[in-house]
């Protein structure tokens, strides 16, 4: 990770490095190839929002950044670790730079709240324990949990387990952030608030935060660049005004909210519908 | 960031952090300012040249302040940089901790 931090023993990334550069990534599922080409860079202290409807590809490529996926092809590197190559020993240490929110929360069931945040800093650090209890609870009021420590994940509602799971990707103050779709599901109040707290993690802590979402109002409020992902290939990349401004008319339709129709063939549908 | 230097006045020890305050030194800060409330001075905490801290650096405050009000000794920081103040605004502490602006720890 050389020349991406200051210090060997350092957290917070230099401003201006490239925290993650994707070159030629392809990808597949089974015989069908899921990613095309993929190309992108996220520097240091920058919001990336990768969009696109279902089945455009963006969890799956969000599976590739974190090392949860090996690419059939191409080059992933975050934080300078190459995940085509990186050891196990070499991932470990890179996760301690980066925290996932992870759509479904990824909770254990049999942990407290507070435990299941307290968690990442039990197994990397060696703080005292009243330093990591203090840090869980700091994060637990910063997502608006503060009284929720206690409770099982089954006694959470789809908020509040949203929430946790951000507690816990953060309470490391990790440099680079990803989140899965953080405002599904969320009441327009709580979506509100999670947009906010995610621009102020980049002002304050000088986080880099991937964001994966469908979530248009949220994505062109938050980014700083936004990557528009289609059929498993990027169709616009760019600020938001320069997306807007895409003359691709997948990207106005994914902006103006306008369904995905393919070209309708009568004779396809009639054969579909009649098939035995 | 180096070790924090701290000066003592009768009973008054003014700590001074300097740097990025995070997890790789968190905990000698921590020491710092737990050994001085624990010997009965009351603790400034000199925030001027701390160009980032991190929520361990701000555990480390948080855990001194608290100390201090069990043992009646005051506590304050005093001129906050900005990059501090807003992690310290993330987390809404801010309003909690007693925050001085000048360097005499008048506010």
């Amino acid at each position: 990770m050389s020349g991406l931090f200051d210090r060997d023993d350092a957290h917070r990334l230099v401003p201006g490095s490239t925290v993650i550069a994707v070159e030629g990534l392809a990808a597949h599922w089974g015989e069908r190839q899921v990613l095309h080409d993929i190309s992108l860079q996220v520097g240091s202290g920058e919001i990336v929002v990768i969009m696109g409807g279902s089945g455009s590809g963006k969890s799956t490529l969000l599976r590739h950044l974190v090392g949860l996926a090996r690419p059939t092809a191409g080059r992933v590197e975050v934080l300078g670790t190459d995940l085509r190559t990186a050891s196990a020993r070499a991932m470990h240490r890179l996760r301690r730079h980066m925290g996932v929110a992870f759509q479904g929360g990824a909770l254990f069931s049999s942990l407290t709240v507070l435990e299941n945040v307290i968690l990442p800093l039990q197994e990397h650090t060696r703080l005292a324990p009243a330093t990591m209890h203090i840090m869980a609870r700091l994060k637990l009021e910063v997502v608006n949990l503060a009284g929720s420590e206690d409770l099982l994940p089954a006694e959470l509602s789809g908020g509040m387990v949203k929430r946790a799971a951000i507690a816990r990707a953060v309470v490391m103050d990790p440099p680079l952030l990803f989140f899965d779709e953080p405002s599904a599901g969320l009441d327009p109040v709580v979506a509100a608030e999670l947009d906010r707290l995610i621009l102020q993690l980049r002002d304050a802590m000088h986080m880099s935060i991937v964001v994966v979402t469908h979530e248009i109002e949220s994505a062109l409020t938050i980014a700083d660049r936004l990557i528009v992902l289609d059929g498993g290939r990027i169709v616009a990349t760019g600020t938001v005004a320069e997306v807007r401004a895409s003359q691709s008319p997948r990207v106005q339709a994914l902006l103006n909210r306008q369904p995905s129709v393919p070209d309708f063939d009568p004779e396809a549908y009639l054969d579909r519908l009649t098939r035995a | 960031m180096t070790t924090p230097q701290t000066t003592l006045v009768e009973d008054h020890a003014t700590v001074a952090l300097e740097g990025d305050i995070d997890l790789s030194c968190s905990q000698t800060v921590r020491s710092a300012l737990l050994a001085q409330l624990r010997a009965g001075h009351a603790v400034s905490v000199r925030m001027a040249a701390v160009s980032y801290i991190d929520s361990s650096g701000v555990a480390s405050l948080v855990e001194a302040y608290q100390l201090a009000r069990k043992l009646g000794l005051d506590f304050q920081l005093t001129e906050v940089s900005e990059a501090a103040l807003s992690v310290l605004r993330l987390a809404r502490l801010d309003r909690v901790f007693p925050i001085a602006t000048g360097s005499d720890g008048k506010g």
